[in-house]
């Protein structure tokens, strides 16, 4: 066991400033966890050799799982033996993050039995994340997570651990319950969540509003935003009283409505909602006099993802408005039916917006039985793929 | 040829993944294709593969593994067998 601090120059240079710093955090667990020690050691010497000396990948896990934990080995062990295996887990986070200061004590708690004791909260996904597990310590571990109520989330070519924003739990523009949506999806779909069999990862996000606090428009395969199909709520008195306390309407909103849609004359505000794009930025400004309007549900879209093979893709629209009430089937039809294409003629690592792009989105939607609709946007006002065959042949007609 | 078990399916993936080990890495998709070609579409379908692959995973025979994408593969000890 590697017992002495090691000299960490490099490393000492991240806790300069007024900033957290997460070397300072690992310092505190290494005066009683080894492995801690041996992260310090081995990341020092990564930044020295200015290359990662971390390895991923390969043959571990828990037994019927395939997704949730990520293999990680040093390519140094003889000088850093306690991190030669540094597994991670992906803990399945609850529907928005919402956790009592018990279950915390009891998570930290079962990894400092079973790990490095270093987590991260919460990954780019939304798991909690366990850094640093010893392979003989993945079986007791989740033995232990699971006796207290956790499971582990997705990894690799799976559905991956659904997130949601804090939705109606704590916002008002919640246009629907996400942490519900969210926790149904999840519960639904263990099997492909835990069992991979796709071509690659497919993300669930939920988002309450337009907003999009989980990113989902630019991170997940499915993308639920909430969203409303009639007029903004406008409370008058409350606009002239931003305006009374110095809130340039014509200016902040008016102005900066992306459509235009808005005009205010002083004493009213009217809104064209025919023409809203529902981008929340009036919302936004003015919190207490605008709220989104009463008929809600969500728009669904799909094929975003972040870049990591080709680009970058933000989602289209699918599905523009759905009423968002359990059991959701409209949501899993449509899931299911982008997996079975997807699952069969996808390649390895293909996302499905990528997907999208190699078959072409009229050809997609012929096979999983959608009809395409103007409203089927890339973004607002766009819509760059769909051709309408009866235009067409009306045009070579004419 | 009548329709094929559970068992038998996860057998005949077993050895496909016995007979390709260190040669082709195999998807959970690429068995269940292999099986509907063995079987026939009338016998087999993507549901009955599922359960398959899930009998291969649950009784240890197989493991999943991931290089640059999720595989199903013999687990280390059987490495040798293929
Ligand atoms: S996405 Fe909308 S509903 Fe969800 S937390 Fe953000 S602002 Fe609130
Ligand atoms: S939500 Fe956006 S598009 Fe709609 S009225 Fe407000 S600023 Fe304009």
């Amino acid at each position: 066991m590697s017992e002495k601090k090691r000299a960490t120059p490099l490393l000492d240079e991240l806790k300069k400033g007024p900033w957290p710093s997460f070397v300072r955090e690992i310092e505190k667990s290494a005066e009683t966890n080894a492995m801690a020690r041996d992260t310090l050691g081995q990341v020092e010497r990564s930044y020295e050799d200015k290359i990662s000396h971390w390895k991923h990948g390969g043959l571990v896990g828990v037994m019927g799982y395939g997704g949730g934990i990520i293999g990680r080995y040093s390519d140094l062990p003889e000088e850093y033996p306690e991190v030669a295996a540094f597994h991670t887990y992906r803990v399945n986070q609850p529907s928005g993050w919402f956790y009592t200061s018990d279950i915390l004590r009891t998570l930290c708690d079962i990894w400092e039995r079973h790990g490095s004791g270093l987590t991260n909260m919460h990954g780019s996904t939304g798991d909690i994340i366990f850094l640093g597990s010893k392979t003989e310590e993945l079986e007791p571990c989740f033995r232990d997570l699971t006796e207290h109520g956790f499971d582990l989330g997705g990894s690799g070519s799976d559905v991956r651990t659904p997130s949601a924003c804090v939705g109606p739990a704590r916002c008002e523009w919640a246009c629907y319950d996400t942490l519900d949506a969210c926790n149904d999806i999840t519960h639904t779909y263990q099997d492909e969540l835990h069992r991979p069999a796709f071509p690659y990862k497919f993300k669930f996000k939920f988002s309450g509003c337009p907003n999009d606090c989980v990113a989902s428009i630019a991170r997940s395969d499915m993308s639920v935003i909430g969203v409303w199909k009639d007029n903004i709520q406008i409370d008058q008195e409350k606009v002239r009283e931003y305006a009374a306390n110095g809130t340039d309407i014509e200016h902040e909103v008016c102005q900066m409505c992306p459509t235009q849609c808005m005009a205010w004359d002083g004493t009213k505000l009217t809104i064209d909602n025919a023409n809203c794009v529902k981008c929340m930025h009036c919302i936004n400004v003015m919190p207490k006099a605008l709220r989104p309007g009463k008929e809600r549900g969500a728009t669904i879209l799909i094929g975003a993802k972040a870049p990591i093979i080709g680009g970058a893709l933000l989602a289209t629209v699918f599905v523009p408005f759905l009423e968002m009430k359990p059991p959701y089937d409209d949501i899993k039809e449509l899931a299911e039916a982008i997996w079975d294409f997807w699952g069969e003629y996808g390649k390895n690592r293909e996302r499905v917006g990528e997907f999208i792009q190699r078959v072409g989105l009229g050809n997609f939607l012929e096979e999983i039985g959608l009809d395409p609709i103007p409203e089927m946007v890339a973004h607002p006002r766009t819509n760059p793929y769909i051709f309408f065959e009866d235009e067409l042949e009306e045009e070579e007609d004419a | 040829m009548g329709q094929p078990t559970v068992d038998e399916v996860a057998n005949a993936m077993f050895d496909l993944v016995k007979a390709t080990h260190g040669k082709k890495n195999l998807k959970a998709m690429d068995l269940t294709k292999a099986m509907i070609e063995k079987f026939g579409a009338d016998a087999v379908d993507k549901k009955l593969c599922k359960l398959a692959i899930r009998q291969l995973i649950d009784s240890g025979r197989c493991i999943y593994s991931y290089f640059g994408g999720s595989f199903i593969t013999l687990p280390p000890e059987n490495e040798g067998g293929g």
